[in-house]
């Protein structure tokens, strides 16, 4: 599967990361935007990016999850920057923050799945997939070419 | 190294890389190709249980996503690993990486204060 996994460990409460993550005004503030309406499950959430150089564009997501202190799940077009591209005609990536009361505060775990996820309109160019760990068959790849 | 945007505005054509590589047979292929040498479709249908049918038609899926490209040698095409497109979803892939641990240091810096 094409994933990208984080995990922090926070020196906070599970419930102090809760709100920093769904509280639309706090999840702004670190996440440099400025979000217009608080997150519902199941309903779009739109935006304004306010970092530097990319104020121009919005920012959107549909929040798939909101289970308090535990997960918090969006899809989204990561990292739309250009306007130009029409970013709805692709298929979304699923964000999914995962949290675990640990002995110091907090483990966080984010991750990011869905990269080979077609458009729809080129689907079906390509076979079924059977999707295993590419991201460690790249890393196969990569030897065999560097050997 | 390309700028931030210009990745990502290719991003559409990232999908069928992925997709592409999704799959054991079609990485055994890029892995056999990955030597440097074009094979035959013959080649390439020894060692397997598959089909040349069903070899035939993962090439044509590695090919659509640029992973792979034919030359017709006399009565038979001979595919050749294609590294560009591996390398470009690779380096996207390291840039939203990039940008989530920019986002989560933000975060940490949020509620630990």
């Amino acid at each position: 599967m094409d994933i990208i996994e984080k995990q922090i460990e926070l020196k906070a409460a599970p419930g102090r990361v809760w709100r920093a993550l769904t509280d639309h005004r706090e999840f702004g503030e670190w996440f440099r935007v400025k979000m217009d309406q608080p997150f519902v499950e199941g309903q779009a959430s739109r935006g304004r990016i306010l970092y530097p150089g990319f104020e121009h564009l919005t920012f959107e997501v549909q929040v798939v999850r909101l289970q308090p202190e535990a997960l918090f799940a969006f899809t989204w077009h990561p990292y739309a920057v250009d306007p130009k591209v029409d970013y709805s005609q692709e298929t979304p990536t699923l964000v999914e923050f995962r949290l675990q009361k640990s002995a110091t505060g907090t483990l966080l775990t984010v991750t990011e799945s869905g990269f080979d996820k077609l458009p729809a309109h080129r689907r079906d160019t390509v076979l079924r997939m059977n999707i295993s760990g590419w991201e460690e068959q790249l890393r196969n790849i990569e030897r065999y070419v560097a050997s | 190294m390309s700028h931030p945007s210009e990745i990502v505005s290719k991003r559409a054509s990232y999908a069928p890389v992925f997709a592409a590589l999704g799959d054991a047979t079609r990485l055994s292929l890029i892995a056999k190709l990955a030597h440097g040498v074009p094979c035959s479709i013959s080649t390439l249908t020894e060692e397997t249980k598959l089909t040349r049918q069903a070899v035939t038609k993962h090439l044509r899926v590695l090919e659509q996503a640029r992973l792979v490209r034919s030359r017709r040698e006399g009565r038979e095409s001979r595919f050749a690993l294609n590294p560009e497109p591996l390398d470009a979803a690779r380096r996207y892939l390291s840039l939203v990486s990039r940008q989530w641990d920019d986002a989560l240091d933000r975060l940490r810096d949020f509620v630990e204060r």
